[in-house]
This record gives C-alpha cells, sequence and structure tokens, in this order.
C-alpha cells in the first residue's frame, strides 16, 4: 500500500484534526493554535504531493471505499486536474491567510476558536473538491455553510457580525438542499452517485426528462454559494468576518464552491438552450451589478465584496458562453482572481488594523505612512482593473475575445460585447478609485489611530500573492500553463482546445475593449463625486436585502399565527391535537372497511378473566384514588405486575421477567420523585373541563379497544418465519427474541441502549444543582418516621446482594437460547445495587460499590460497539455475529457466540442508566438535608 | 366473550385512565398516565403477534409451532425504553418544581394552594432547623415504602 492509495481522504480530514488540535494548543499558548493551523496546512500540502504528478500524465487518482452501497453513498475522493488546482489554491491561499490573521487578530480574539474555525473550513472545501461521489460532496458543502456561518459570526458579540452570518447560511444553507435535490435526480438519472459514471453520461443526462429540474436545483445550489444574482446580497454583509476570513472565503474558496461546481458538472450539464440563457444571463447580471455598485461603496471591504461578486459573474458569464475556450478563460480567471483578491483583501485588513476604520472618506494619503502596502496595493489593484503585463490582464483579454466569439450567434448579440466592456469600465473605475482614495487624495481625515507600516509577517503573504500576480502577467508560460493545462483537461474530461498564453496577440477586439475599458474607466473615476451624488440621491436605497428581509419577516410572521392558532401555550391544549388527530385516523382508515375480521377467536379460562378483572379494577383504582399518590402508584404497580402475569400467559417469558423488574424499578422511582412533589391538586378552571377529560378517556379508550378488537380478529401475516429459520442456524440461539435483539436487529439494539444511556445522563444533568425543599412532615401533619435504617432490611439487602447478582449472571448466561438476556439480567443486577441503596443509605453503599456508573455506561456502549466493529474488521458489514462450540472439562460443551459481547454492552449499559437515575434521585435526600457538606465519601457509617 | 374481547378491554381501560391522567394538572399524575399509555401501547404491539398459549418463542426440536417473536423482540426494547422515558420525565418535573416553584403542568403557580401546605421555604436551610432536618428527611425513603 502506498501512500496515493489513501492520501485524499488524509489530505481532507486532517485540517478536522488539526481544528481539534489548534483548540487544545491554544489553552497553552495561544500563538500555538495558528502554528499548528500552519503546520496542519503544509503537512497537508506534503500529503498531496506524491499524487501529483498523477493528473499530469493524464491520470484521474481513485481512492473508494464503501460505505452505505444500498444508497449509492461511497466514501469515494479523486483527484483531476481541476480538482488539484483547487485543492493547491486552498492549501496555499490558507497557508498564506494563517500566517497573516496571526499579526491581524487582536489579544482579546481567541486564537483557538478562530484558527478551528478556519481549519474545519479548509477541511470541507478541500471534501468539496476532492470528491469522487456527489452526495459527499454534497456533505462537504453544507459542512462549508456551517463552518462558513462560525467564521463569519466570529466576532459574535457584533450584532452586524451575527446577521451577516445568519444571512449567509440561510442563503447558502437553501441553496445547499436545491443542490442536494438537484444531485439526487442527477444519481437518480446516472444510476450513480460517482463522477466517473456521472461524467461519463452526457448524452443520457441531456436526453433525460429531468433535466431541467435537475438543472435548475443544481444551479440554486451554484448560484447562492457564487453570489450570483438574485442571491448576491449576503455576500457583502459577510464582510463583517475578521478580514483574514474574507481573503479566505472571497478569494479562493467558498463563493468560488459554486463556480467549482458548475466547472465540475460542466462537461455534463452544459451545451444546451437552458445552460446558456440560465447561467450566461445570471453572470451577465452579476457582472454589472456588481461592477457598478463597487464604485459607489465608501467601505473598503464593501468595495471589494461587490468587485469580487462582479467578477464570479464574469466567471459565470464565461461558463454561460460554453464554448471549450470561454472555460479555459473561466479557468484561469479564477486563478487569477484568487491571487489579486486575496491580496487586496488582506491591504483592506492591514488599512483597517492600522488606522483603525475602513471608510474610503476618511482613509487617505496612506502613501506616504506605508509606501510598501502602498505599492503592493497598487500592483494587485491594477492586476484587478486588467491593466497589462499583470495576470488579471490575460484572463480579461481572454474574456473580451469570448464575448466577442459569442456575438456572431444571434444578431442581438452583439450587447454581450458591449456590457463586458461596461463591466470592465466600473472594473477600472472602482480599482482606481481603491488605490486613489486610500493612498493618495489629500491626507488622511480625522484617524482613530496613526498609521504606520504594518508588521513584517502581514506584508509577507500580500507580497508573494503580488508576486505571483505579476509573475503569471509577465511569464504565463512558465508559471501557470502546466497547472492551467491539466486544470482544463479535468474540467473539460478531454484533451484541452488550442489556447494561447501570450501578452500579445495584434492588434486585435479585446484589446481594443481593453484599452476603452481603461480609459472610459479613469474618466468614470475622474467626474465620480457628481456620480456618488446621483447614486445617494436614490439608487442607494435598492437593495436585494430588502427583499429578503421583507420575505424573512413575512415568513417569521406567518409560522407564528400558525403556531399561535394550534398551539395556546397549554400542555393540555396540545394533547387535545394529538388525540383528534389520532382518532381522526382512525375514522378515516376504517372508513369503508369492515371493522372486525373473521379469525376464530380464543375461548375465556378463568383465570385471565379474573386477572383482567384485576387489571380493570387496579386501573379505575389508579384513577380514582390519583390524589393519594401513593396509593394510586402501588395501584399502578398492580397493573404493571398483571401486563407481565399476561406476557407470561401468552408465550412471552422475556417479556413476562423485563416488565416484571421494570415495574419495581419504576416503582421506586416513582416513590424517590413523590416525595419532593407537592402534595396538593392544582383546581380545574371549570366542572366543564373535567367533563371534557372525561369524555376524551372515553372515546380514546374506546377506539383503542375497538383498534385492538379489529387487528386480533384478522389473519396474520408476519415476517418471522424467517427469524424462526435462521435463529439457531444463523444467530446461534434457540431464544428467538434474543436473538433478534442481539443479532437479527442488533443495530437497532445499540440505538436503544445509547437512548437509555442518554436518557440516564440527561437526568444526571438535570439534577444538578438542584434545590428542592422537601416536607418534614407528610400531607396530614404526622412527622416522618425518625428511624434510620431498618435493622431487618439491611440485614436481609445484604445477603440478597450475592444471590440477587448470581441470577442476574444465571438470566444473562443462559439468554441466547432460554427466557433471559442482557436487559432482563441487567435490570436484576441494578435492582441489587438499588436494593443496598434503599436498605444502607447511598454513603454507605457508595463506600462500597465504587465503580463509577458514567463509566459502566461508556464501557457498555464501548463493548457493544467494539463488537459491531470487530465483524468490519474481519470483513462482514456492521454487527455480524458468529459462534462456535467449546469444550470444557467438567462444564462440557457449551456454545459460545459474538453476541454475548454485544450482550454484554446491553447489560452494563441498562445496569448503569438504572442506578444512576435512581442513585441521583435518592442523592437529592442528602444533599437537600445536610448541605452537601458531610456529603463525603463516609467512612462505612450510615448517616 | 372471548379473550381478545377482553384484551382489547383492557387496552382501552388502561389507554382511558392513561388519557385521563395526563390531562390532570400536575406533573405527577402526568407520569403515571404516561406510564399507563406506555402499558397499553405495549400490550398491544405485543397482541399484533396474535395471542397464542403455550408457544414460547424458544427452538426446540419437539415443537413446531410457535408464536411470533418479532413483536416480543420490540416491546421488550420498549418496556426498557420506557422505563428511561418515565424517569426522565419525573425528573424533569422535578426540576420544573424547581425551577418554576410549582408542579403545575404549565407552569403556573395557584398561590392560594401554598398557603394549605406546610412547605419549608428556601431560607428555612439555615444552621438552627438543620439537625431536625437531617433526621426528619434522612429516613423519608423508608417511611414511604412502609
Amino acid at each position: 500500500m502506498t501512500l496515493v492509495d489513501f492520501n485524499l481522504p488524509v489530505v481532507v480530514l486532517l485540517p478536522f484534526l488539526g481544528a481539534l488540535l489548534a483548540t487544545q494548543a491554544a489553552r497553552f499558548n495561544r500563538l500555538a493554535a495558528a502554528g499548528t493551523a500552519a503546520v496542519i496546512t503544509i503537512l497537508a500540502l506534503i500529503l498531496l504531493l506524491p499524487a501529483l504528478p498523477l493528473p499530469f500524465a493524464g491520470q484521474t487518482l481513485i481512492q473508494r471505499w464503501e460505505w452505505v452501497p444500498s444508497l449509492g453513498l461511497e466514501f469515494a475522493f479523486r483527484l483531476d486536474g481541476l480538482g488539484l488546482l483547487f485543492a493547491l489554491l486552498i492549501l496555499v491561499i490558507g497557508l498564506l491567510v494563517i500566517i497573516y490573521a496571526r499579526y491581524y487578530l487582536s489579544p482579546q480574539d481567541s486564537m483557538g476558536r478562530f484558527f478551528a474555525f478556519l481549519l474545519s473550513f479548509m477541511g470541507s472545501m478541500l471534501g468539496i473538491v476532492l470528491s469522487e461521489n456527489l452526495i459527499q460532496l454534497v456533505i462537504f458543502w453544507e459542512l462549508t455553510s456551517l463552518s462558513s456561518f462560525l467564521l463569519i459570526s466570529y466576532w459574535y458579540t457584533r450584532s452586524d457580525a451575527r446577521q451577516g452570518a445568519r444571512m449567509a447560511l440561510t442563503i447558502t444553507g437553501m441553496g445547499g438542499l436545491a443542490l442536494f435535490g438537484g444531485v439526487l435526480i442527477l444519481g437518480h438519472i446516472v444510476g450513480s452517485f460517482n463522477l466517473t459514471e456521472v461524467l461519463a453520461a452526457s448524452s443520457l443526462i441531456h436526453a433525460s426528462p429531468w433535466y431541467t429540474p435537475m438543472l435548475v436545483l443544481i444551479l440554486l445550489g451554484a448560484f447562492t454559494k457564487s453570489a450570483q444574482f438574485p442571491f448576491h446580497f449576503w455576500l457583502p454583509h459577510a464582510m463583517a468576518a475578521p478580514t483574514p476570513v474574507s481573503a479566505y472565503l472571497h478569494s479562493a474558496t467558498m463563493v468560488k464552491a459554486g463556480i467549482f461546481l458548475l466547472v465540475r458538472l460542466f462537461p455534463v450539464l452544459s451545451g444546451t438552450p437552458e445552460w446558456h440563457w440560465l447561467v450566461g444571463t445570471a453572470g451577465m447580471l452579476t457582472l454589472l451589478l456588481g461592477a457598478f455598485t463597487a464604485l459607489f461603496k465608501h467601505d473598503i471591504k464593501g468595495l471589494l465584496a461587490y468587485s469580487t461578486i462582479s467578477h464570479l459573474g464574469l466567471i459565470t458569464l464565461l461558463l454561460g458562453i460554453g464554448s471549450p475556450l470561454a472555460v479555459v478563460a473561466a479557468l484561469f480567471h479564477i486563478i487569477n482572481h484568487a491571487t489579486f483578491k486575496a491580496s487586496l483583501f488582506m491591504v483592506a485588513g492591514i488599512v483597517d488594523h492600522e488606522t483603525g476604520t475602513r471608510d474610503m472618506r476618511r482613509v487617505n494619503g496612506l502613501m506616504k505612512y506605508m509606501p510598501q502596502v502602498g505599492i503592493l496595493a497598487i500592483i494587485a489593484s491594477a492586476a484587478m482593473a486588467g491593466v497589462p503585463l499583470l495576470n488579471g490582464f490575460l484572463s480579461k483579454e481572454m474574456f473580451f475575445d469570448q464575448t466577442v466569439s459569442v456575438s456572431a450567434i444571434s444578431p442581438l448579440a452583439w450587447v454581450i460585447p458591449v456590457l463586458a466592456t461596461l463591466a470592465g469600465v466600473f472594473s477600472v473605475a472602482y480599482s482606481a478609485r481603491f488605490v486613489h482614495d486610500i493612498f493618495f487624495n489629500g491626507e488622511p481625515i480625522n484617524l482613530p489611530k496613526k498609521p504606520h507600516e504594518p508588521p513584517l509577517y502581514m506584508k509577507i503573504p500580500v507580497g508573494l500573492l503580488v508576486l505571483a500576480c505579476i509573475a503569471v502577467g509577465v511569464f504565463p508560460v512558465y508559471t501557470i500553463a502546466g497547472v492551467l493545462y491539466v486544470a482544463i483537461a479535468g474540467a473539460l474530461q478531454t484533451t484541452p482546445p488550442e489556447y494561447s498564453l501570450a501578452l500579445w496577440h495584434g492588434f486585435s477586439a479585446p484589446l481594443l475593449m481593453s484599452f476603452i475599458a481603461l480609459v472610459v474607466g479613469l474618466i468614470v473615476y475622474l467626474i465620480r463625486k457628481p456620480l456618488f451624488a446621483w447614486y445617494d440621491r436614490g439608487l442607494s436605497q435598492w437593495d436585494a436585502r430588502i427583499v429578503y428581509q421583507a420575505l424573512v419577516n413575512g415568513l417569521i410572521h406567518w409560522a407564528q399565527s400558525v403556531t399561535r392558532r394550534l398551539d395556546r401555550g397549554t400542555f393540555r391544549n396540545m394533547l387535545i391535537w394529538f388525540f383528534g388527530v389520532t382518532l381522526l385516523a382512525g375514522v378515516v382508515g376504517f372508513w369503508d372497511e369492515a371493522l372486525l375480521g373473521t379469525r376464530e377467536l380464543m375461548p375465556v379460562d378463568g383465570i385471565t378473566a379474573m386477572a383482567i378483572a384485576g387489571l380493570i379494577l387496579s386501573s379505575l383504582l389508579t384513577v380514582l384514588k390519583h390524589r393519594s399518590r401513593l396509593i394510586s402508584l402501588v395501584m399502578l404497580g398492580v397493573v404493571g405486575l398483571v401486563v407481565s402475569l399476561g406476557f407470561a400467559k401468552f408465550s412471552a417469558p422475556d417479556l413476562a421477567l423485563t416488565q416484571l423488574s421494570v415495574e419495581i424499578v419504576t416503582v421506586v422511582l416513582l416513590m424517590l420523585a413523590l416525595y419532593f412533589l407537592p402534595q396538593y391538586t392544582h383546581m380545574l378552571s371549570s366542572h366543564k373541563r373535567h367533563y371534557q377529560d372525561i369524555a376524551w378517556a372515553m372515546g380514546l379508550g374506546f377506539s383503542a379497544a375497538l383498534l385492538t378488537l379489529a387487528v386480533l380478529t384478522r389473519d396474520l401475516q408476519s415476517i418471522s418465519g424467517y427469524f424462526l429459520a435462521h435463529s439457531k442456524t444463523g444467530g446461534g440461539g434457540t431464544n428467538v427474541v434474543n436473538v433478534i435483539l442481539v443479532d437479527f436487529r442488533g443495530f437497532d439494539t445499540l440505538g436503544e441502549i445509547v437512548v437509555l444511556a442518554l436518557a440516564g445522563l440527561g437526568i444526571v444533568a438535570l439534577l444538578q444543582g438542584i434545590k428542592l425543599y422537601a416536607p418534614k412532615r407528610n400531607a396530614e401533619g404526622v412527622p416522618w418516621s425518625q428511624e434510620s435504617h431498618p435493622l431487618i432490611l439491611q440485614v436481609q439487602a445484604r445477603i440478597l446482594f450475592p444471590m440477587m447478582l448470581m441470577v442476574a449472571i444465571f438470566i444473562f448466561l443462559r439468554g441466547h437460547n432460554l427466557p433471559g438476556g442482557g436487559f432482563i439480567a441487567g435490570l436484576i443486577a441494578a435492582l441489587a445495587i438499588v436494593l443496598q441503596n434503599l436498605a444502607n443509605g447511598i454513603v454507605w453503599t457508595a463506600a462500597r460499590i465504587r465503580w463509577d456508573m458514567h463509566s459502566v455506561l461508556a464501557a457498555g456502549i464501548g463493548i457493544a460497539t467494539f463488537t459491531g466493529l470487530g465483524a468490519m474488521l474481519m470483513h462482514y458489514p456492521f454487527l455480524t455475529s458468529t459462534f462456535t462450540y467449546l469444550k470444557w472439562p467438567i462444564v462440557g460443551k457449551f456454545e459460545i457466540a459474538s453476541a454475548m459481547g454485544f450482550d454484554t454492552g446491553v447489560f452494563l449499559v441498562v445496569v448503569g442508566a438504572t442506578v444512576m437515575i435512581l442513585v441521583q434521585l435518592g442523592r437529592l435526600n442528602y444533599i437537600e438535608t445536610e448541605d452537601t457538606g458531610d456529603l463525603q465519601p463516609a467512612k462505612g457509617s450510615t448517616p | 366473550m372471548s379473550t381478545e374481547l377482553l384484551i382489547a378491554l383492557s387496552i382501552g381501560i388502561m389507554v382511558s385512565c392513561g388519557v385521563y391522567l395526563i390531562l390532570r394538572p400536575n406533573t405527577f399524575p402526568v407520569v403515571v398516565g404516561l406510564t399507563f399509555l406506555s402499558y397499553a401501547v405495549n400490550v398491544f404491539l405485543f397482541a399484533m403477534g396474535g395471542l397464542k398459549v403455550g408457544m414460547p418463542p424458544i427452538l426446540d426440536e419437539k415443537v413446531t409451532t410457535y408464536t411470533d417473536p418479532l413483536p416480543q423482540a420490540l416491546v421488550l426494547t420498549a418496556i426498557v425504553i420506557s422505563f428511561g422515558m418515565t424517569a426522565f420525565l419525573i425528573v424533569l418535573s422535578l426540576r420544573a418544581r424547581d425551577n418554576l416553584n410549582t408542579d403545575h403542568i404549565d407552569g403556573k403557580i395557584y398561590l392560594s394552594n401554598f398557603t394549605d401546605n406546610k412547605l419549608i421555604e428556601p431560607t428555612e436551610g439555615s444552621s438552627k432547623d438543620q439537625p431536625e432536618r437531617v433526621e426528619s428527611t434522612t429516613t423519608s425513603q423508608q417511611d414511604i415504602l412502609k
């Protein structure tokens, strides 16, 4: 096994591990968190290295493991040129952002939290770009939404941060849902969720009647993520995040995820009129809107946010054009945009950091104070504006070229290059504003801080990125050509078309468009003052956010009014809804059905009749005496006992045993609790209500009886023949109920013991710090007995203890073949311990039974799970059981099943949860009466 | 008259009792009512397998017919889980009593009822009261059990 057999999932999961490490590292030293993050990122890069040559050799690396094959879910990763390009962008820019953030965050900010979020975001992004399975891709997609929510709301005390994060999560989350739907349809069409098969099924997908809905859903996912019109408005609000986050999310990662998805599925989705229209229109509108609005934003990050939107629109438009060369331009621009936009965000952060504001009406003339930053910013902005000799120029030329070539397809298409040039004009204008307003344009106005050069390490990431802009811009063939080529091959899934990265293509239409954009852009910037005034008078009010807010508010109001109508805030009201709907379901279900079947019935015998009479009588007594709680409780116990007798009578010995032991535990539990509950009964609001209650009770009881009769009088069809036939041969036990629990349906049982354990833990949590004031006297005013633990009970309980445990073990061991098993044995063992607590006191018992029940619970779930995982080690499905026969001297031949291990887990969880619940409740007495001071582990004495 | 009818009748009665009790305004009867309902549901589920006498699902070479084991397996875990749920609910009601100072299911406080009962007020946890409190309440569990 070499590294390229499994390195991709490691690369993806490593940052998540790093997130945990970063939080731990931050406890020792806040800077250690940054170090951890950087080391993890470098490690991920190194791990990716061995796979690097493969895409260049024209191979696609796929690593897959089975996950849930029946759902088409595989744990599968893929590295081709496209994935490689994005993975490198994510990791390299991530590394620079980490270095930058180390110096950007102030001492008050929690470094551990920041880097943990950043790393989990990085891992989620890597998961998207390296996934082979589409469902897995969607899972990582959702993870980016969640982790970006956490990053945007990093300064969670600020309301704009919280709002921005919520908005981003709402929009991208809804998009994620749509995407999931789209991917499910796509998988349904192709018959596989693996990209390899999907990408090969282009004609099948285009021919499918589901093509259009699928396309729309997937585009919704991509557009919301990549902030395309009309979902663009979350992006400017996400600027409330710390600037390193913006630099990362809005240059190379989050917003590029949508673009990535479009490129990834380009070979199979594109080439139809629907694609051209939807993608092209959204891209064009976004491009124009973003470029136009960016000019008018006074906040530096606001300007960059809208500029990001416009560049995303540009890339989307290129994909919408849909020719192979347009994809080349799109991919090239993705790289270029990531480099210059990340560096510009970092500059914005430096300015904010050093001056205390980001308002361009106040931040002026910084060239004097931070010339180095100024020069870097000028170069990066020039790249953004598309000035020759920088990388932005090259991809923008390609873009213009594509718009020109597409204008030939129809008489009206001439608008496309015109609009593209217009967007270029604004792009030049806002780039000029970024440079001129911040670094020149007079003196700074009333800054909170006196600006100066930032720390060296804040400038190094910017410097490296700017260097990349120049290197790519001047020597594209020697720098970016290789990676770009394989990325294009990966995106198109075929040999890339002919294209040229040369700087000079002669005098052509694109060059003319670039020239017009530069000149007119500068003119627009020169006349900015009247433009700003014009914008402020009207257009500034137009914001898609308002529509969003109105929609959200409307939804909330509607939900509230519905809720108010249904839920009056009383328990009774909710119950009545529930009862009513249940009754209705029964009536509708039996509407045109004969109520009773025709099966032959069982005659009544005397004992059964008497037992049922007893059950009915004690049930009624429980209700009639419900004000005298103790009597009511005893009657409840009687009902439970009769039920367990009934189980015994009707061939269910396991149930009888379980019910019997649970009954005892329940009654003890309710008695312990009863002590703390007031003795009075609340008055009902009216007699009418009382009659209503009785009517509901009778109605529902009658319906339940009818329903039971309806089932019992019909013929039964059961699937249990399978269980009966295979219990011995497959599960190695003759007690079919137990074999079902620990073998056939072992996974369900695992879930159930987890629920039980959670109930126990929940109870412990609920009882934390509770202060209950118990009465000194009972309801009649008689003081409680003075006698401590009665001697006879004490002695008997101690004698009984080993015997009860022996019975428990006996019941446990025979469980696989005869009535018994982990559940019942666990309850009996728990009862043995509870009895000690009752008879001898909690402190006395705690000194002797020293196991912490939390550990018992954990051990139980652990053993049950590991028994299941053991099967997986042998390459069987989770929880497959096996059995064999052993021969021991004296004991003879007996059977041992791996299910026994699982049942041990069940046993431990039942013991742990039951004892924990009862002891915690019993402990309240001590806490309350002794002010906790005396509740030291007692030295063998009863308190 | 048949056994099926009797079982149906007892399920009906248990449902009635359960429903009536969970409509009470105090928390304790509600918990008892839910216990009732879980009995009823468990018996109902169990009865889905049909009522058979003397045919436990324990495999034996001499026996050819068994009762349906599947509902039994379902009900077995349901019994244990409903114990967990009852325990959780009763503790929840204790917590509610502590936080809201009432055991009304909707958290309402009827002050007039308070004076009828000699509730120990929070301030009484002071030192002069302590000896008596220790004696009186540590014995409470046994006392209730008597």
